[in-house]
């Protein structure tokens, strides 16, 4: 067949042509009731799953190569010692180094999940919505489309309003975004994977986390905007309101660990009942998975997602708080938001999914922290599902269901708590 | 709680211009919103943002040129505006249509109130705070635009039906590509249902929330959906069935409190019902005796109708719209009236926002389904 042949056949394949209509060829358009017969038939679709096993499979291997954090830096700190001694540095010296540089590994836990938890969130809604996402930034599936934002975020022009109280509207950021770091300092990564293994982990983290709430209110009042100062009175209601049951939710936790510390409380849950069960706080009976739902509802609250996003809600109040930040502020505000669906996730899977302990006995070749990042991951994907799922509760239904039926059941579960340990012992 | 606290507990009232800026007022619509913390203590709605002088301009222009500016009045669903229009003017010349053309005009306007109501179940999800159906319910309605593509090469503003029948037949591969569309259509639809409708937090939201009941309904003279979800059972195509509507088999779902959920449920069953319309004009249409002209020959392009008076009104996806034409025996009409529904719909606004929370206030703005471009002209 000669080119000409081609071109002709080509023009007179479309069925759908006609004088007033323009031309529609088959595979010209996306019409869904062709594509969507049975997706495995599409080779797109046979090599992203084979491409998913792959990475799977190649960071299962990674993690077992590198295997637990802690022991491979016990060489590294000692040689690092005794390097430092033998050119005389105070040892004092060495250590405030040492803690420095710990310190700027845990500033980035917080800046790595945003780069990774917006692209992963856009990715989660792209798919759940029958969309691709981003797919060009960075090659592979668009993987640095949140360094391009971020960089946009950076150079974009901060605009301050006339009407705004100057000193509070730059400082509520600051308050949001900085206790959004100190919190991750008594939380576990993985087995002996901590930055401050702190007695009161578990107070600290509920108190410092509780703070950024005066940030956001702060925004909302300095913004000198109605619908920030909505916003910001709600997160203020939201926010105090969802302490409470979050709080009571760790309570039986608690009293089952006879501890506050996070990392032992997770280190608490190793082995397993029978043999195969393990004996995670979430198999605990009744206690255990309602302590987790409380927990779980009152995170994606304190978290200001969807449902539960009413001081921000696009379609009330605009952006509510946030509504007149721009830059690197409003930056910061998501930032925040982030590291704290992180914190709690951790949290969550530190309290009810045993931490860095394998689900099976027999899988206990991968290292404590591969275990706690795919738990804290699967807990994030909750999150994201969450929100491209459900719609938004009002204001006042989302007050009802937190005092009248959350916290009631938080307490009642604090007693079921001692009703199970009497038993117990 | 004695007075006296409570009168030092009473805040001061705030003033929000909800709109023309925002989000979720579905165009250029202001409501001037007293709020006392949450609660709405009076509502304002503001219309005009939009105005273009529609009814003036029919004046300046021929029947036929005038076409065109109808497809502007509710973008969403033009066909439906064509239609009326054209009902209107033929009634005034006294122009019959052929039978052909009159199953096409319903075709198009039934796959156009499913486009219409795809987009209100979209931006009604949004404003509840749900984005995936939006979404959802825009990859159905590209299929419609294509179909209408296909048929006249517009995909908003069609110009499809005219003054004696419609501009162009179903060109080959149009009812198969048509059938397929349904087919794929119908199933969408429970999807919605377990997605949205059904949610008990999307419920909680607008079940028993901006009630409007049925003398409500009646003395603001809303009509559509909004109407049926009250109560009355009024739709225009039933009422005094226009084209081909008294041979059609289809039935008119109605609600009884005129909650939100009501009137979107509502519409998520004339989805269904306006589903079935097509089919059985797609079969009407494939029946061989069926003639096959679908304009009747002798309509003037410049059409000059006898001094007189015409009304035409049909069921709009929005509900029922009318065209008041008035000629005075020249090229173009001496008076031309629409009325809109999306106007009257929008009025009640004032009595019902009355009371409710600020979020309730975007579950019945979204619940009404108002098209600016119709509320201004």
């Amino acid at each position: 067949m000669t080119t000409e042949e081609t071109i002709l056949t080509k023009i007179s394949e479309p069925v759908f042509n006609h004088a007033n209509g323009r031309l529609l060829m088959p595979e010209e358009r996306y019409w869904p009731s062709r594509k969507w017969k049975s997706p495995w038939s599409l080779p797109a679709y046979r090599s992203g799953a084979a491409l998913l096993a792959g990475i799977l499979s190649g960071a299962v291997l990674a993690a077992w190569l590198i295997g637990e954090i802690p022991l491979r830096l016990a060489p590294l700190y000692s040689l690092a010692e005794q390097y430092a001694l033998s050119y005389g540095v105070p040892l004092f010296l060495f250590h405030l180094a040492w803690t420095v540089i710990k310190a700027a590994l845990l500033l980035a836990v917080p800046l790595v999940n945003a780069l990774f938890a917006v692209w992963w969130e856009r990715k989660v809604s792209a798919h759940i919505q029958s969309r691709l996402g981003p797919m060009y930034v960075g090659r592979f599936q668009g993987c640095l489309q949140t360094v391009a934002d971020g960089l946009k975020l950076f150079l974009k022009e901060d605009i301050v309003p006339d009407c705004a109280d100057k000193l509070v509207h730059l400082l509520a950021p600051v308050v949001v975004v900085i206790p959004a770091i100190l919190v991750f300092a008594p939380v576990p990564f993985g087995r002996e994977l901590i930055y401050a293994d702190l007695d009161i982990g578990t107070v600290y983290v509920f108190a410092v986390g509780g703070v950024s709430v005066m940030g956001i209110i702060m925004a909302g009042w300095a913004s000198g905007n109605k619908f920030s100062l909505l916003g910001g009175l709600r997160s203020a209601a939201q926010l105090v309101s969802y302490e409470l049951p979050r709080t009571f939710a760790v309570i039986p936790i608690i009293m089952l660990a006879g501890t506050l510390n996070i990392s032992a409380i997770a280190g608490l849950q190793a082995g397993y009942w029978g043999g195969i069960l393990p004996r995670w706080f979430i198999f605990y009976p009744v206690v255990g998975q309602v302590a987790f739902i409380v927990f779980l509802i009152a995170s994606v609250a304190e978290t200001n997602r969807v449902p539960f996003d009413i001081p921000e809600a696009e379609s009330e109040l605009v952006a509510g708080f946030n509504t007149e930040y721009s830059g690197m502020k409003f930056a910061l505000f998501f930032l925040s938001e982030f590291a704290y669906v992180l914190l709690s996730c951790l949290l969550m899977a530190a309290f009810f999914f045993g931490g860095g302990e394998p689900p099976l006995p027999f899988l206990g070749f991968l290292p404590s922290w591969a275990w706690f990042l795919a738990k804290t991951l699967t807990l994030m994907f909750c999150f994201l599902w969450f929100r491209w799922t459900f719609p938004r509760f009002r204001v006042d239904r989302l007050m009802d269901f937190n005092w009248k039926f959350l916290l009631p059941v938080s307490l009642l579960n604090i007693a079921a708590a001692g009703l199970l340990i009497w038993l117990i012992s | 709680m004695t007075d006296k606290t409570s009168a030092a507990l009473k805040a001061d009232q705030m003033f929000i211009n909800f709109g023309p800026q925002h989000p979720s007022t579905h165009g250029v619509l202001r409501i001037a919103l007293t709020v006392e913390g949450e609660v709405v203590v009076k509502a304002a709605p503001d219309v005009g943002y939009l105005h273009r002088g529609m009814e003036k301009l029919f004046e300046a222009r021929t029947y036929s040129q005038a076409l065109i500016l109808t497809d502007r009045l509710d973008y969403i669903s033009a066909m439906h505006n064509n239609l009326a229009y054209c009902l209107a003017v033929e009634r005034l010349a006294g122009v019959q249509v052929p039978l052909r053309a009159e199953y096409l005009r319903v075709l198009t306007a039934e796959l156009n109130r499913i486009a219409s109501h795809l987009v209100f179940f979209g931006t009604f999800a949004v404003d509840m705070g749900a984005f995936t159906p939006f979404l959802y319910a825009f990859r159905e309605r590209e299929m419609i635009l294509d179909l209408f593509e296909m048929l006249c090469g517009g995909r908003l503003l069609y110009s499809y039906v005219r003054v004696g029948g419609v501009s162009a037949d179903l060109p080959a591969g149009w009812t198969e590509k048509c059938r397929e569309f349904i087919a794929f259509f119908k199933p969408r639809l429970k999807d919605y249902d377990t997605l949205l409708s059904t949610n008990p937090i999307f419920k909680s939201r607008t079940d028993g929330v901006g009630l409007i009941s049925a003398a409500q309904a009646l003395s603001w003279g809303l009509s559509g959906p909004n109407l049926r979800a009250s109560g009355p059972d009024y739709d225009v195509r039933k009422a005094e069935p226009y084209c081909v509507y008294d041979k059609l088999n289809f039935k008119v779902p109605v609600a009884r409190t005129g909650s939100c959920w009501d009137r979107y449920y509502c519409r998520m069953l004339e989805m269904g019902q306006s589903a079935e319309i097509a089919l059985q004009c797609l079969d009407a249409l494939a029946a061989p005796e069926l003639a096959p002209e679908i304009m009747t020959k002798g309509v003037p392009k410049m059409l000059k109708p006898a001094a007189g008076q015409a009304y035409a009104h049909v069921e709009a996806s929005r509900g029922d719209l009318g065209f008041y034409a008035v000629s005075d025996g020249s090229l173009s009409p001496y008076r031309m009236h629409v009325r809109g529904p999306s106007f009257l719909n929008v009025a009640i606004l004032q009595e019902i926002l009355t009371g409710c929370k600020i979020a309730d206030v975007v579950a019945i703005l979204g619940s009404l389904d108002i098209v600016l471009g119709e509320v201004d002209r």
